[in-house]
């Protein structure tokens, strides 16, 4: 028997996108497929497509992100709906609102969607099990949880880049422990059957059994980075830098910044990946940042493809 | 009963369309039929600017009914859309629906000097006052058949009739 998953509908469908976890490969690869279609989109005279005509998506951003915020904007603006954000860290909230009381009264607004970051791991999880049947809710991000929409586009940057995904090596580096990211992009990597995941970061970035992810574990970047296919960098947060956790930035840019000496380890045609905002100088050297080898601006616009595809798919289901 | 065979259709819809090639022509065919006509029509008619193919997915008109096609492709019009004497193919014509899909699609790619419709079959019909200037065949058909344009390993073209199972 399947084990339930509140993300998918009676019929199996995708309702709510929550997390990679659990989502079968053919979810995965009808979201990337239909995700090459709206990059064709963009590359129009007019840029928008009329599917969601009438639906109002709610970004409800209790935690700040330009970027995530922004890109998914523009993607349901590119579907035809109209969108509303909301930065509620600086509102409801503060006035002692709780989040599904929120969620009641934007309800009570006619929302379709929501789109919502939370530091919260479980939040989109919540506010999905709480809200009427007709509404869809796509996580963008909670605690250190699940960021799916950037797992999803990140293998839709490697998809474009490497032909199989059953041939690839790729390696994940940096602060593993606290990153969403990191997790998303394992899950979905497991699920399209990358066969070598290696992560590479100091012990103390590391959660505990983290090879019970199917991960290689490795501490040091020139046996990590051995003929990877793809560098999958991660933001060092600042705030753990003043933590116990490390020693200092300078530190932990010598032993696991990416360097072009250390990113040479990599076979020849490996792309480097980062899904924003960078620390030039803290986890990536400005000269791989802007290299040959970078596909991080890519991963921008095919961010919104990737968006476009997740909310249309839901709106339909 | 005896379906006409594709291949002549298609012979007379290049018949037909000659004298609609000029200068400013372009060809797009709707996936996937559609686009497999509009590829032989391409090399027959000698077309200057490259083939154009539409899938009409993120158009359609049914999208809050059934959501999205599971298998969307990308469309595809290599060429200025602006000014150009677009003919745009189709397989069967029937409810008008997806031709204007694919006029609207059109549309967010530039504006056109003129649209013709060829249809290989037209079946009847029309939900739209929609109408094909170039027809291969007229083959009025009722709701509970469903014509089909189908492609062998060699590329030859058939058609083939269906009962639509009803609830």
């Amino acid at each position: 028997m399947k084990k339930y998953n509140p993300q998918l509908n009676a019929n199996g469908e995708l309702h709510h996108l929550l997390s990679i976890e659990g989502l079968p490969r053919d979810i995965l690869t009808h979201i990337l497929n239909t995700a090459e279609s709206f990059v064709t989109v963009a590359e129009r005279e007019v840029k928008k497509v009329p599917l969601l005509r009438g639906k109002a998506i709610f970004n409800l951003f209790f935690e700040n992100s330009t970027r995530t915020r922004t890109t998914f904007e523009i993607a349901a603006k590119r579907l035809s709906a109209d969108v509303i954000n909301l930065n509620i860290g600086s509102s409801s909230t503060s006035k002692g609102e709780t989040l599904l009381d929120t969620v009641d009264n934007l309800s009570a607004m006619q929302a379709d969607m929501f789109v919502v970051r939370h530091a919260q791991s479980g939040a989109a999880h919540l506010i999905a099990k709480h809200v009427a049947p007709h509404i869809h809710v796509v996580n963008a991000g909670d605690g250190r949880h699940a960021h799916p929409t950037q797992g999803l586009l990140d293998v839709f940057t490697i998809r474009r880049y490497k032909e199989d995904f059953t041939r690839l090596r790729v390696a994940i580096v940096g602060d593993i422990l606290h990153s969403r990211v990191a997790r998303s992009e394992i899950h979905a990597l497991n699920v399209l059957g990358v066969p070598e995941i290696r992560v590479i970061a100091p012990k103390t970035l590391l959660p505990t059994n983290v090879e019970q992810m199917g991960v290689h574990v490795y501490h040091d970047m020139a046996q990590g980075l051995k003929d990877v296919d793809v560098v999958m960098m991660l933001r060092l947060q600042n705030e753990r830098m003043r933590g116990a956790l490390l020693p200092s930035a300078g530190e932990f840019f010598k032993y696991y910044g990416l360097t072009a000496d250390k990113l040479a380890h990599a076979r020849p045609d490996a792309i480097v990946m980062h899904p924003g905002p960078m620390n030039r100088g803290i986890e990536i050297d400005s000269g791989v940042a802007d290299g040959r080898q970078s596909v991080i601006l890519p991963q921008v616009t095919f961010g919104i493809a990737v968006r476009m595809a997740v909310m249309s798919i839901l709106a339909g289901n | 009963m005896e379906l006409p065979d594709a291949e002549q259709l298609l012979a007379s819809l290049a018949e037909q369309l000659k004298p609609h090639v000029g200068p400013e022509t372009a060809l797009v065919g709707i996936r996937t039929g559609g686009a497999w006509l509009a590829e032989r029509l391409h090399q027959t008619l000698g077309v200057t600017p490259p083939l154009g193919t539409l899938d009409i997915s993120f158009y359609r008109d049914d999208f809050s009914q059934i959501g999205l096609h599971p298998e969307v492709e990308p469309s595809h019009i290599p060429f200025e859309v602006d000014g150009r004497d677009i003919i745009l193919v189709d397989d069967v014509l029937y409810t008008g629906r997806t031709v204007r899909a694919a006029m609207n699609e059109l549309f967010d790619y530039g504006r056109p000097a003129s649209i013709l419709l060829a249809a290989l079959v037209d079946r009847g019909g029309r939900e739209l006052p929609i109408a094909a200037q170039v027809v291969g065949a007229t083959l009025p058909l009722p709701d509970s058949q469903n014509i089909q344009l189908n492609q062998t390993g060699s590329g030859r073209l058939y058609l083939s009739l269906h009962g639509i199972a009803t609830e």
